[in-house]
């Protein structure tokens, strides 16, 4: 098995006297989805922001692509090939939805420090950017402006900006969120075509989305992994059924 | 190049709308090109120089909407850069090195220095913070300037000549200073158009509105802000040289809260953040003042309603009023 695209070891944050991050030690190899559960405040997103760049650690070391990126700011993380979404949407609402794209498009194609030639006229950057619409079925509101957009929409979008970074790792924070029954279902189709090429670390409450893409499922219960396994061995384990698959199973 | 060929297969549509976004400045270009020639039939000197001044604000007001409506950075220290390419100027007229190719290079890296340390430390803050740092760094050069005693501190400097361009004694002539002025506008005009179209000016919009966003997808926001910063900066810096020829006078007053204030409305009344907004609001806001000053002395009593009346009833400003009426006429041909 070749080596992790992400690890983390032995992580560390609180505020004040919470506990949110409680040494945490996990990785994201090639080819995998691995999947992030816990009930709601277990510090799922505040590890994310830490492996994005957006929180400091307290302690502990964050590897992405070969080197320790733990000092380095969130647009170092994007530049070496990190791309996330955030549970709240984070689009820019008042370009349209091919621009937003566009622009991830942008950051992966050379210099921005360019003063003249218009960005809205370069194909090259307009033609990644419809491929990454098209992925998530967006193609077609090419025009719309983003802060318009359904919500499930926006979800979308975010998923087509990731991609359009051409990321060696997505991390995702509740895609799924508020999203209808029709459209989770398209995303994980969609997810399950892309793991193979883009290693993704999935942050969800949908279980049915976690059983049908993940191939590792690590548990976070007050900060702390309480287990981490194959699918099969998440859903049986008394403990994760107790903490938290209890109140799903009964 | 693909741009232009785009253009001309999709019909005219693309074309004239492009030519209706900046239709209200080109009729503005038209009007101040016959300027001086108003000015031999009625006004004389004063109207010219009323226009020059007029046309050095909008260069200001210009460069200063690429921060607030581009960047969304409301910088209360603008007027210092203006000051900063004034005094280059001024006192390197004194001093007697008075050609445009020494004084405009030093303005320039002046107003770069200055831009540089003062933007990297203002853009660590945001909001409320940015305001009252970027209008702190506008006093200190407002009382650096104050207490220049050499070069006239509190009471200014006058100046004796004017700049040379190249050795040649061009811009004594009102006529020649009024022209580059005004190429110079349409310039920075033109500059902060495409730059606001190019990549850099499609990143620094969406910091605008999402910085975390803009960060996560790889790009150092405060670089981009930075150089933003550091642009403007050097524009105002170029229309304070221009300024202290044609006033043939600098003091502190040129770099004063107030102006940079004034700058600010400018921006707020033509609209922020549109292609012609900074430009007609500096036109409109000389104007007015001009009119209403030589009515009343207590214009500001007139002028302060009017502000507010327009920001409440034209939240898009001037330019948002003239792309309607721009939008309107293309319908109607
Ligand atoms: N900036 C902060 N300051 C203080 N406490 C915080 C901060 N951010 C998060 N927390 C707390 O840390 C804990 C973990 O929060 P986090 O958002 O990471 O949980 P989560 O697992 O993502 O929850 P959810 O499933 O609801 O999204 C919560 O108790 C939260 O209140
Ligand atoms: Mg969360």
């Amino acid at each position: 098995m070749s080596s992790p695209i992400l690890r983390l070891a032995g992580l560390h944050k609180s505020f004040g006297a919470l506990v949110a991050t409680d040494n945490v030690t996990l990785d994201l190899s090639p080819g995998e989805c691995h999947a992030l559960i816990g009930p709601n405040g277990a510090g799922k997103t505040t590890l994310i922001h830490q492996i994005s760049g957006v929180l400091k650690p307290d302690a502990g070391r964050i590897f992405f692509a070969e080197q320790d990126v733990t000092d380095a700011a969130p647009h170092e993380r994007a530049q070496l090939g990190m791309a996330r979404s955030f549970q709240i949407t984070s689009i820019i609402p008042g370009f349209t939805v091919l621009e937003n794209v566009a622009l991830a498009a942008q950051a992966r194609s050379g210099s921005s420090f360019r003063f003249f030639g218009r960005a809205k006229a370069e194909t090259a950057l307009n033609d990644a950017a419809i491929q990454a619409l098209t992925i998530v079925g967006l193609e077609a509101r090419r025009d719309t402006v983003a802060g318009s957009l359904s919500h499930g929409e926006k979800r979308s979008l975010e998923l087509a900006i990731a991609l359009a970074m051409a990321p060696k790792a997505l991390i995702l924070d509740e895609p799924m969120a508020g999203m209808g029954r029709e459209e989770s279902a398209r995303l994980i189709t969609t997810l399950r075509e892309l793991k193979s090429r883009v290693p993704i670390l999935l942050v969800e409450h949908d279980m049915e989305a976690v059983f049908a893409l993940a191939d590792r499922v690590s548990v976070l219960v007050y900060g702390r992994v309480i287990a981490s396994g194959a699918p099969e061995e998440i859903r049986a384990d008394p403990e994760v059924r107790s903490a938290y698959l209890g109140e799903d199973a009964a | 190049m693909k741009d232009a060929l785009e253009q001309a297969t999709s019909g005219g549509g693309k074309v004239s709308r492009d030519w209706g976004a900046i239709a209200p400045a080109v009729l503005v270009f038209a009007l101040l090109a016959l300027g001086p020639l108003a000015a031999e039939a009625y006004g004389g000197a004063y109207l010219t120089s009323l226009l020059m001044r007029m046309m050095l604000l909008a260069i200001a007001a210009i460069s200063l909407d690429l921060l607030i409506g581009q960047g969304g950075m409301v910088s209360f220290g603008h007027a210092a850069f203006i000051g900063l390419g004034a005094y280059v100027a001024g006192i390197m007229i004194t001093e007697g090195a008075a050609d445009l190719a020494m004084i405009l290079p030093m303005a320039i890296v002046a107003s770069t220095v200055f831009a540089v340390v003062t933007g990297a430390i203002s853009l660590r803050t945001s909001g409320v913070y940015f305001i009252m740092i970027t209008l702190a760094f506008g006093q200190m050069l407002f009382f650096t300037a104050s207490s220049l005693s050499a070069y006239g501190g509190d009471d200014g400097l006058t100046l004796w000549e004017r700049s040379t361009v190249f050795g040649f004694d061009l811009l004594s002539s009102n006529v020649t200073l009024y022209y580059l002025i005004l190429v110079t506008l349409i310039g920075a005009y033109a500059l902060v158009g495409a730059l606001v179209g190019s990549r850099f000016g499609r990143v620094l919009r969406a910091a605008k509105e999402n910085p975390t966003r803009v960060e996560a997808l790889g790009f150092s926001v405060f670089s981009y802000r930075l150089t933003a910063y550091v642009i403007a900066g050097v524009m105002a810096g170029v229309a304070g040289v221009l300024m202290a020829n044609q006033a043939e006078f600098v003091s502190p007053s040129t770099l004063a809260w107030q102006r940079s204030g004034e700058l600010i409305i400018m921006v707020v009344l033509g609209g922020m953040g549109l292609r012609n907004g900074a430009l007609l609001g500096a036109v409109a806001l000389v104007a007015l003042e001009e009119t209403l000053s030589s009515i009343t002395h207590d214009w500001r009593l007139i002028f302060g309603p009017l502000l507010v009346l327009t920001v409440l009833y034209a939240k898009t400003g001037l330019a948002g009023v003239a792309d309607a009426w721009v939008a309107r006429l293309w319908r109607r041909a």
